[in-house]
């Protein structure tokens, strides 16, 4: 058999049927579902009299609408309450496996799949959010579904898909002082485009990625939809083993061996072939921030804000005037100069305990500038939550004056209290800058943890590799 | 769904690239359970001034003079012509239900993001990329001609312009099947429920594991 990627193997592992024209039945292993993409689904499943076809591959839990402040009464707003409900009655209907509102297990569903080891390596996983491509740091077929797909998983325990390109994206080298998973990420969306892996599954190697933690895996797959690809995936390694070693849902005693030994064979082999390749230098990334409204619009920090008057594609011109002014940022003017209203450190991209202990590594006793109205700090789960309180994390974080909350999808999307308001700019750990993310009219820069927690004491952005 | 065969329809300009479904129909309108009632918020934060929620008295909005489908000539559109990657972003499908509900039938653009693209025909919206130059002269024709119509053919594959030029575009044989019969794709995948059942036998064999 000719060498194939790891890409090739799980999708060929999990084929029902292939017809000629492409167009394939991918087997479901493990379904993740959230209160916001799953209402109409179970609705269409009841109209039509059918069922989920296999409850064991479903897990569910509330996340988006849930309010991060004390909740142990219920949540207030009466629309937000009723998606709840709405979930909390489907998966209750079903026999579904929920960790509600109140669970200590609740969290993100891309923080909880991971941390549970409901998501193991092989697997194809699916949820009704784009961000799903997080779950490929297991060397998981992870990807993001809509609603119909969502109810046709649920009955078929099947998706139609038709084959991707094949894009891997090498990082090579030593990340420098400071450096994070996010701002390869983001250095990666600069480099590509957010459409640049459109239509491709990205696989990310190269020394840079395999020092990665598990965390910093996840948080780099999880951004490969920002770049326009449905799924991104990471090799089997030592790493990926001993993460899951002993999680609630992972295999246990000789089924755990017989796993691993499945689980090794994940990689790409030697001679494998991709259809693009793209090669970054770890040590020319620099600390990353975005100063517009889409995530390629994204600059070093050492950088000045880019002048429209210099790009001559009038297309290309106009869509910068445009984000420009929706920033409020003037041409020309320093990252570094660009004072912050408010701090959000959290969403599935940057709230495990790694990128809660980042952001307390920067603070050191000091405390959140008095121009800072609203600095939060959203750990992505309940124990991720716990963890950080036994490491006094949290104690920590309100000594500086930031507010340490209940785990959820709080200000990375504002669906609930935690918002921006028009006009107020954010350091935000989170994965989007389009317009009204965080709220009608606020303005989003995309940083990593350790960034947002040194512009939270500064009241702007700075260099922290100054700071280290 | 709702079947898809030819539409001679208005055209509305959506001229930006990196349209993202957050602005499509902003999350706050993610609340509601049913699939009905997107329409009204379409674009919201850029069709109106006044902050959107949901179970608004939309006679009560602040319609944005500025917002291009306001604009008394593009009312009753049924054909939106955008730029690149259309779509990006969030994988809710309350977009393409937005944009239907709204009147949309067809979405021509010069590039769309994956989830959005597929979202779109799971619900009878036919989404198409036509070359950028193409695009370009299109969206110069909606701008110069008042009443600027397009029709758009799924049998033939194909954009008719009104100078009578017509233009293909690609569409996978599977999507335009179910377009062309409003099938239900979740009927149709039944069908091979015993491959399925077998399939999942032989992958429980060996891969025990994955199963609770
Ligand atoms: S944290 Fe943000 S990006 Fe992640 S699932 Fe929640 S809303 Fe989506």
């Amino acid at each position: 058999m000719s060498a194939q990627t790891l890409y090739d193997k799980l999708w060929s592992s999990h084929l029902v049927r292939e017809d000629a024209d492409g167009s394939a039945l991918l087997y479901i292993d493990r379904h993740l579902v959230h209160e916001v993409t799953s209402p109409q689904a179970f609705d269409g499943l009841r109209l039509h009299g059918r069922k989920p076809r296999r409850i064991d591959s479903i897990l569910a839990v509330a996340d988006h609408n849930v309010p991060t402040t004390d909740r142990s009464g219920g949540i207030v707003d009466p629309i937000s309450r009723l998606q709840v409900d709405t979930l909390d009655a489907n998966c209750e209907a079903y026999g579904i496996t929920e960790f509600r509102m109140n669970d200590p297990r609740q969290g993100i569903v891309h923080v909880i799949g991971p941390e549970q080891g409901a998501t193991l390596p092989g697997m194809t996983v699916v949820c009704g959010d784009s961000h799903t491509s997080t779950h490929g740091a297991f060397a998981c077929l992870a990807q993001g579904i809509g609603t119909s797909e969502v109810e046709h998983v649920l009955a078929t325990q099947c998706l139609v898909a038709k084959k991707s390109r094949a894009m891997r994206v090498r990082v090579e080298g030593e990340l420098g002082r400071g450096l994070s998973a996010k701002d390869i990420a983001l250095a990666v969306i600069g480099q590509i485009g957010t459409a640049g892996g459109t239509g491709f599954a990205i696989e990310f190697a190269g020394s840079a990625v395999r020092a990665l933690s598990m965390e910093g895996r996840m948080t780099l797959c999880n951004m490969s939809i920002e770049a326009g690809a449905r799924a991104g995936m990471v090799a089997v390694d030592d790493t990926t083993i001993d993460y899951l070693r002993g999680r609630p849902f992972a295999p246990k005693g000789e089924m755990w061996s017989r796993a691993v030994a499945h689980w090794r064979t994940l990689v790409s082999d030697p001679q494998a072939r991709f259809d693009r390749e793209v090669h970054i230098e770890a040590a020319s990334i620099e600390p990353q921030v975005t100063w517009g409204t889409s995530p390629e619009m994204v600059a070093p920090v050492s950088a000045r804000v880019p002048d429209p008057a210099a790009i001559s594609d009038p297309a290309k011109r106009e869509a910068l005037e445009r984000a420009l002014a929706y920033m409020g940022l003037t041409p020309g003017v320093a990252i570094t100069e660009l004072e912050v209203d408010k701090v959000f450190i959290g969403s599935c991209t940057n709230s495990r305990i790694e990128d809660l202990r980042a952001a307390a590594a920067v603070i050191r006793g000091r405390q959140v500038s008095a121009r800072v109205k609203l600095a939060l700090v959203v750990p992505g789960s309940g124990p991720v939550k716990q963890q950080a309180e036994r490491e006094g994390l949290d104690r920590l974080f309100q000594a500086a004056g930031f507010e340490w909350r209940e785990p959820g999808c709080s200000m990375c999307l504002a669906m609930n209290d935690d918002r921006l308001m028009p006009q107020e700019r954010c350091a935000s750990t989170s994965n989007r800058n389009f317009e009204g993310r965080q709220g009608a009219g606020g303005r989003t820069h995309l940083v990593s943890p350790a960034m947002a927690a040194a512009a939270a004491i500064a009241g702007h952005f700075v260099d922290i590799r100054g700071e280290l | 769904m709702q079947k898809f065969e030819r539409l001679d329809g208005l055209v509305a300009p959506m001229d930006r690239a990196n349209v993202d479904t957050d602005a499509i129909i902003p999350k706050q309108f993610l609340k509601a359970i049913g699939r009905t009632g997107f329409g009204a918020h379409l674009f919201d934060a850029w069709r109106f001034k006044d902050p959107g929620e949901p179970g608004m008295d939309l006679t009560r909005r602040v319609p944005n003079p500025d917002f291009v489908l306001n604009a008394p000539r593009y009312v009753g559109a049924q054909v939106l012509v955008a730029r690149a990657n259309f779509g990006c972003g969030s994988s809710r499908e309350h977009a393409p239900w937005a944009l239907l509900e709204y009147g949309f039938r067809v979405v021509l653009a010069e590039s769309f993001a994956d989830i959005f693209f597929n979202n779109c025909f799971k619900n009878g919206l036919l989404a198409a990329d036509l070359p950028a130059e193409l695009i370009d002269r299109i969206l110069q024709g909606v701008a110069t001609q008042v009443g600027y119509r397009l029709v758009v053919d799924l049998p033939s594959q194909s954009v008719i312009l009104p100078s009578g030029e017509t233009c293909g575009f690609e569409i996978e044989p599977v999507r335009k099947r179910s377009l062309l019969n409003g099938l239900d794709e979740i009927g149709v995948t039944l069908e091979n429920v015993d491959a399925i059942g077998a399939f999942e036998v032989a992958h429980r064999a060996s891969q025990p594991w994955l199963f609770a």
